[in-house]
């Protein structure tokens, strides 16, 4: 199941005799298809029952809202590719705010604070990496461990929430693209735009991204064929801890604060987008894009149940829990089907 | 003393000591135990009461672990089963009859059974992953606590429920002998019949169970049973004791706690040997870690800083790699030696 292809090349059928050639979608491909399709029913389903959904600014306030969870997902992503997991995240998001915040605070130059607030979530993801790598502890626990450190340093840092007033952040938190009137979109979209974009080229097109899928694929065969699996591994995790930093940079430009419960959760949240957006759980399979897809779904479901009115919040879990069950059943069947 | 060492219950005891003698130091009287109104009361009695949820759960955790799965859903199944009791006893004409009480327990036990069932079907039969099969319970089992009780916290006064969580019996807590009844269960159950052998050998390898002639298949649906049993019984110990049902505060994180519990243990992630007695420990070794925080005068919250230390120097321990890396020479001189003297 190693996959070196990118996502939008549609695979080139055999002929088959006395068949006519019909397209018929990469079995790889199914997933994504199967959340964008999702996604477009969701969005028509929006705009046909409520007024105002329509709006352009509707869908930009999605990325804006979720920004930090699409940079976070990312990562996730590449994680959950290589077939490990990457628990920490909610609490890398955590530990970055809080730290930003508490160093603003002591009056430290923003030049100083944002490489250090990225530089936490890096160094933390090449430890959990080289623990998982050397030490042969579970991705699971490693992770774990990582998390319980990161939220209990910030909560031995600050247990309250404090706000953050440096001018640069604010400048950074109130920075609009406007393309029209009253249709713009933040600085965190673009940044997380850039990630994205980013991310998919490194996974579709280098050495490094094919490593990750053959490690996801089997690793023991990745091993046997010459890859760096060990240094690919280890690369993936400090990524991913990159991402949770970068991510928890623009949450504190989304909420002007650092507080030690930020992100909670969070790790399950892009877990589903991962899941939703058709990304093999076991590893091996699965696309950036896809993610941006489930990232979206999951932003959709919270302006549906905004616009409703009359829903609670916890109708959001559980139609993340049914759709995630809908998706993993579908990756089960594409799966079986494939071999 | 070098087969003192090697056991496998060693180095969590030796936690446990560490951190009960480390209590010493700060508070006099933590070892003293006193009857107070007929209940036996001090700090070691307050460790066992507090525990029991913890143990419940992590034992169910360590049969579904032995058979190399993972059950990420317990917090919600926690939640569940504590919102339905009090819904249902906030119902009740009588809150106080007793036999109406045992009735909602035993309903909200069932709806447990019916989650495990759900998780079990999952992973046994559709053949999806278990992290993520129980994920799906984990997200979406919140919000069915939240739908419960419609989002708020119900109160509820009823003194025969009370009984479970906060009750005392011949002045023992009730909670811990619900949690040690569960522990004689399991350990009955797989120690004198033939089912621990099961759990294991489906564990190392279901197909090749399979073509043994064992059914892994009922077998894997049965421990996520159990461990949705289990955890149901914790959500209403949890309620009980707190005399209402937080869908958001019950069982919060204990899923990963009692992974922790079940690998402080001893027993591994990727299944097969398990080890009741070191589960019963890890839980043990968690919730003294969070009574000592607060003897010791450190804010509660930072007890997680505590864990991660803990956790990362028994998981590098426990891993033979970095044993073999750090006390490699050392240890292949003493079998050298050991071999030449038998020789």
């Amino acid at each position: 199941m190693i996959d070196v292809t990118t996502p939008p090349t549609p695979q080139r059928n055999r002929p088959l005799l006395g068949a006519k050639r019909v397209y018929k979608a990469n079995t790889k491909h199914i997933p994504v298809l199967a959340t964008l399709v999702l996604l477009v029913v969701m969005y028509s389903v929006g705009v046909y029952n409520y007024d105002g959904f329509g709006d352009t600014q509707v869908v930009l306030n999605v990325f804006v809202d979720n920004a930090f969870l699409l940079v976070v997902a990312v990562g996730m992503t590449y994680v959950i590719l290589t077939g490990g997991i990457d628990l920490s995240v909610g609490a890398v998001i955590a530990l970055t705010t809080t730290v930003a915040a508490t160093l603003l605070e002591a009056g430290w130059p923003a030049g100083v604070v944002l490489p250090l607030a990225l530089l936490i979530g890096t160094v933390l993801g090449l430890g959990m990496g080289c623990v998982i790598h050397f030490f042969k502890v579970e991705p699971f626990i490693a992770t774990l461990a990582g998390m319980f450190l990161a939220r209990g340093l910030s909560l031995l840092i600050n247990r309250n929430s404090i706000p953050i007033t440096n001018d640069f952040w604010t400048q950074m938190a109130q920075k609009r693209f406007r393309f029209d009137d009253g249709v713009f979109i933040s600085l965190n979209v673009v940044i997380a735009v850039i990630v994205v974009v980013l991310a998919a080229l490194v996974l579709a097109w280098t050495r490094f991204g094919r490593n990750i899928y053959a490690i996801g694929g089997n690793a023991d065969s990745a091993l046997l064929m010459g890859l760096p699996v060990g240094r690919t591994r280890i690369a993936v995790y400090t990524f991913s801890g990159f991402c949770a930093s970068l991510g928890g940079v623009l949450y504190s430009f989304y909420t002007s604060s650092g507080y030690s419960l930020h992100g909670q959760g969070l790790e399950l949240d892009a877990i589903a987008a991962v899941v939703i957006g058709g990304v093999l759980l076991t590893g091996g399979s699965g696309y950036v894009l896809g993610t941006v897809l489930g990232v979206l779904v999951l932003g959709l479901i919270q302006t549906i149940i905004t616009f409703q009115g009359d829903l609670n919040s916890w109708w959001t879990r559980i139609v993340v829990g049914i759709l995630l069950f809908a998706f993993i059943v579908l990756q089960r069947l594409v799966t079986r089907k494939a071999k | 003393m070098t087969n003192l060492l090697r056991h496998r219950l060693f180095w969590p005891i030796a936690v446990l000591v560490v951190l009960l003698a480390s209590n010493l130091v700060f508070s006099n009287n933590f070892f003293t135990i006193t009857l107070q109104d007929g209940h036996l009361y001090g700090s070691l009695i307050d460790i066992l009461r507090r525990s029991a949820p913890l143990v419940l759960v992590a034992l169910g955790m360590t049969l579904v672990i032995s058979t190399g799965g993972i059950d990420l859903s317990v917090g919600s199944v926690m939640a569940i089963s504590g919102a339905l009791a009090c819904l249902l006893i906030g119902d009740l004409s009588n809150p106080d009859s007793t036999t109406s009480v045992l009735l909602v327990v035993g309903a909200a036990i069932a709806l447990c059974l019916v989650f495990g069932l759900w998780n079990g079907f999952l992973v046994a039969v559709l053949g999806i992953q278990p992290i993520i099969a129980t994920l799906i319970l984990m997200v979406a089992g919140r919000g069915v606590a939240q739908l419960i009780t419609d989002g708020q916290i119900l109160n509820v006064h009823s003194a025969p429920y009370r009984v479970i969580g906060a009750g005392y019996f011949l002045a023992v807590p009730v909670s811990f002998l619900i949690a040690a009844a569960a522990v004689a269960l399991t350990v009955a159950l797989t120690r004198r019949t033939a089912l621990g052998l099961l759990l294991e050998s489906v564990g190392g390898s279901p197909t090749a169970s399979r073509l043994a002639g064992i059914r892994a298949r009922r077998i894997t649906i049965m421990v996520y049973v159990f461990a949705a049993a289990f955890a149901g019984v914790a959500g209403l110990i949890y309620s009980s004791d707190v005399s209402s049902a937080d869908s958001n505060a019950a069982g919060n994180l204990i899923e990963l706690n009692a992974i922790l519990a079940v690998v402080l243990g001893g027993t591994a992630l990727t299944g097969g040997r398990f080890s009741i007695a070191g589960s019963v420990l890890g839980a043990v070794i968690i919730t003294t870690l969070d009574i000592t925080a607060v003897s010791v005068g450190v804010p509660v919250e930072t007890t997680l800083l505590f864990k991660a230390i803990v956790v990362i120097i028994l998981c590098l321990a426990q891993s033979p790699t970095f044993r073999a890396k750090v006390f490699g020479r050392f240890a292949t001189k003493k079998a050298a030696t050991r071999e030449a003297v038998a020789a």
